[in-house]
């Protein structure tokens, strides 16, 4: 099963290399990893995407508390959530294209970053079947180059009381 | 007044208490090393490889149970420390290491003797530091100390650059710690703890396996006080031994590859299993799924990342052992009062059979040295009162199987990672821990050469520590599983022809040299070696080079399919008796 599972941090060197060295070292995998700043300059939040059952779940949440410079754990598996990514898109479409890639992108919501005389730079966020999606019909076009940050979550305002 | 980073450092360690250091100098080290030359308090143990000074601080720990401090210095000053690192994680010894590192603008730069040893080490130990500045480093030694030694303890390492060494700033010593992200868990739950007590209460054949968490929290008391208030057996694990006595009737010694018939098929019978400071290590279960098949689990430990995570459990505990004994023991007492004696009598009478019907055994050869008759006759002239380290392999297993362990901290054994090489080392930090017991390092020919170079140490510091090298010419444990599993091909595992005489080594570095090849000459040898009072001692007992450790239980077999030695030839395995 998939998990979402944030993990908040202090903000000091090392603490990425210590999280992914638990991943690495206990042979669990990590599907996407996306770190920031919070409002506290001291304490960072990780956003962590792996796989597992139950039990291995259990593991990698345990072992996460169990590290010295996290301060909480949540699986998201557990709370009503919005999950977010962004993707940076460089497409090349022929010429007679350019109109129904602009098209698209309107669709879902992305904003033409960069262009140049045959590349369009469409950025858009959403969840990840909306991600998926606009990859899927905008690769035809012919995609130059793209990059996905990993997911950023949060949990509903109604979950939290 | 400013102080130098040296002497901030050297001031923290005598806030914590420090006596010994144990250590190897280096170039980037040398302002602690300066500072070290005049110090009264903070004694420097010079040790001649930077493993023996892990080990020794290792040893020194799990005998005094203070926290073991070593320094070194940067580079191949630093790696060498890693296995003992490594060893202390896995049997979780409180230990802090100080590494010196190039000064900081070189960090980074491939500089002369420069690893990245917190990299290195991030994966076995508990937390490490990098000071990058004067001003952090009294704070990051308490919370070092701090640290190793509370929760689940483990070695923590603070890398040094010789500029902050160097550097000036003030002392200034931080009487309160808090780690916001770090907040051991000590009570356990109370309604699981009243859960298991009645649990305990019903059970009909229940079985206590003692871990290494016993002796680490101080709950030796309170385990024999349950175990005798509820009439409950105890086997332990190897890093067990000695927390409860091997010679009480309730007691059925170790359990798992090596372990007592007797505790085995207890466990294997068992309705209800107390796990208390252990973490059900492969060793032990043998094949998980076959594991006390009939028993409810109940499973007490400090640490949640060990509680299933490899066994299914009924009722977990999280908390440290001794806290969760003693408000077990009130439960018990107030809520429970059943007649003990006779619920359990069908049970104990069961246990005793099998102790019985297959005890520990071998057989006493007039003309070899037995191992096993070594190592109880250790048992029988010290009457059980000494401090045993062990090597790794045979001499271990034999050491677990035959000296009855009475009290806790007398077992210093490498369990988790087995490290040859680390007795020798962690007996010398034993006896300088603990200057009036008595030491001895049980050895095989090929562990003790792994770091036989501190002979050098125990016999400039005078330190009377014994070593009985049970010398069978191989390395013994991997000939017995070449010899059990790899049709007698010996690969590369026969050292006869290459040891040296370590009668000679041991005079050679100013220490006492015996040696007994007859076992008539068992006893005077080590009556010998007891009355040498300032300098160690090398027992070098030619032993039948033939001798197994059994019974055992073959990798990725249940712990009830033990081999036994008199069923060798057939090959025959004895099959779960349900």
């Amino acid at each position: 099963m998939r998990h979402t599972i944030s993990v908040l941090v202090e903000n000091k060197f090392g603490v990425l290399s210590r999280v992914s060295g638990l991943f690495s070292g206990r042979g669990y995998n990590i599907e996407s990893l996306s770190v920031g700043e919070t409002i506290d300059p001291k304490i960072s939040i990780m956003t962590i995407v792996t796989t597992g059952d139950d039990q291995i779940i259990e593991q990698i949440t345990k072992q996460l508390n169990k590290l010295i410079d996290v301060i909480k754990v949540v699986d998201f598996m557990e709370i009503d959530h919005v999950e977010r990514e962004m993707v940076l898109i460089k497409v090349s479409p022929r010429k007679e294209d350019r109109i129904e890639v602009l098209k698209l992108a309107e669709i879902f919501r992305g904003r033409i970053i960069d262009s140049g005389f045959s590349t369009f730079t469409i950025e858009t966020t959403g969840d990840e079947g909306k991600i998926n999606a606009f990859i899927e019909l905008i690769k035809p076009f012919g995609i130059k180059e793209f990059v996905r940050t990993g997911k950023v979550a949060i949990a509903r305002e109604k979950a939290k009381k | 007044m400013k102080k130098t980073g040296a002497e901030i450092l050297i001031d923290c360690l005598k806030k914590e208490g420090v006596k010994h250091v144990f250590g190897y100098p280096g170039g980037v080290v040398l302002n602690i090393f300066d500072v070290l030359y005049d110090e009264k308090d903070v004694k420097l143990i010079l040790t001649r490889h930077e493993q023996g000074a892990i080990h020794a601080a290792d040893g020194y720990a799990r005998a005094s149970g203070k926290i073991g401090v070593a320094i070194v210095t940067s580079g191949p000053g630093a790696t060498n420390t890693v296995t003992g690192i490594a060893n202390a994680s896995m049997d979780s010894i409180p230990m802090v290491v100080f590494s010196g590192q190039v000064p900081t603008m070189l960090i980074g730069n491939d500089a002369f003797q420069e690893a990245d040893i917190v990299g290195i080490t991030r994966p076995c130990t508990k937390y490490n530091y990098l000071v990058k500045d004067v001003k952090d480093l009294a704070q990051t030694v308490r919370e070092a100390f701090h640290i190793a030694s509370t929760g689940r303890p483990g070695p923590v390492l603070i890398d040094l650059p010789k500029d902050v060494t160097a550097g000036k700033g003030d002392f200034i010593w931080p009487e309160h710690i808090k780690i916001r992200s770090y907040n051991p868990t000590y009570e356990g739950n109370k309604w699981m703890i009243k859960q298991a007590a009645h649990e305990i209460a019903k059970a009909k054949k229940p079985v206590i396996m003692a871990g290494g968490g016993v002796i680490l929290s101080g709950a030796s008391k309170e385990l024999r006080e349950l175990a005798e208030i509820t009439q409950v057996p105890v086997t332990m694990t190897l890093m067990g031994l000695g927390g409860f006595p091997g010679t009480s009737e309730l007691s059925l010694g170790m359990l798992g590859m090596h372990g007592t018939y007797y505790a085995n098929m207890a466990v294997q019978e068992a309705d209800l299993l107390i796990g208390i400071g252990v973490r059900f290590d492969d060793r032990v279960t043998g094949r998980v799924a076959s594991f006390a098949p009939h028993a409810k689990i109940i499973h007490i430990d400090i640490d949640p990342t060990s509680i299933k995570k490899n066994l299914r459990v009924d009722i977990p505990i999280v908390g440290d052992v001794r806290h969760v004994l003693k408000d077990m023991l009130k439960v018990i007492k107030e809520d429970v009062k059943e007649p003990w004696d006779a619920i359990r009598k069908s049970w104990l009478k069961q246990v005793k059979a099998w102790k019985q019907e297959r005890p520990l055994h071998y057989t006493y050869d007039e003309e070899k040295i037995k191992p096993q008759f070594v190592i109880e006759k250790l048992h029988e002239l010290t009457k059980g009162d000494a401090i045993i380290a062990t090597e790794v392999g045979q001499n271990q297993m034999w050491t677990a199987q035959f000296f009855k362990f009475d009290k806790p901290r007398t077992l210093l054994t490498s369990g988790g990672l087995g490290t040859m090489g680390y007795g020798f080392p962690a007996a010398i930090g034993a006896q300088l821990a603990c200057p009036d017991k008595l030491v001895i390092d049980v050895a095989g020919d090929g562990s003790i050469q792994m770091n036989i170079q501190e002979l050098a140490t125990a016999v400039i510091n005078k330190l009377p520590v014994k070593v009985a090298i049970l010398n069978n010419g191989y390395l013994g444990m991997v000939r017995q599983w070449q010899e059990l599993f790899f049709k007698e091909r010996y690969s590369h595992t026969h050292l006869e022809s290459g040891n040296p005489d370590f009668v000679k080594v041991a005079e050679a570095y100013g220490a006492v040299g015996l040696r007994a090849s007859k076992p008539e000459e068992v006893v005077p040898v080590i009556k010998e070696a007891l009355k040498v009072k300032n300098r160690p001692v090398f027992m070098d007992f030619i032993v039948d080079w033939k001798e197994k450790v059994y019974p055992m239980v073959p990798a990725g077999a249940a712990i009830n399919e033990m081999m036994f030695d008199e069923e060798k030839k057939e090959e025959k395995k004895l099959k779960a008796v349900k």
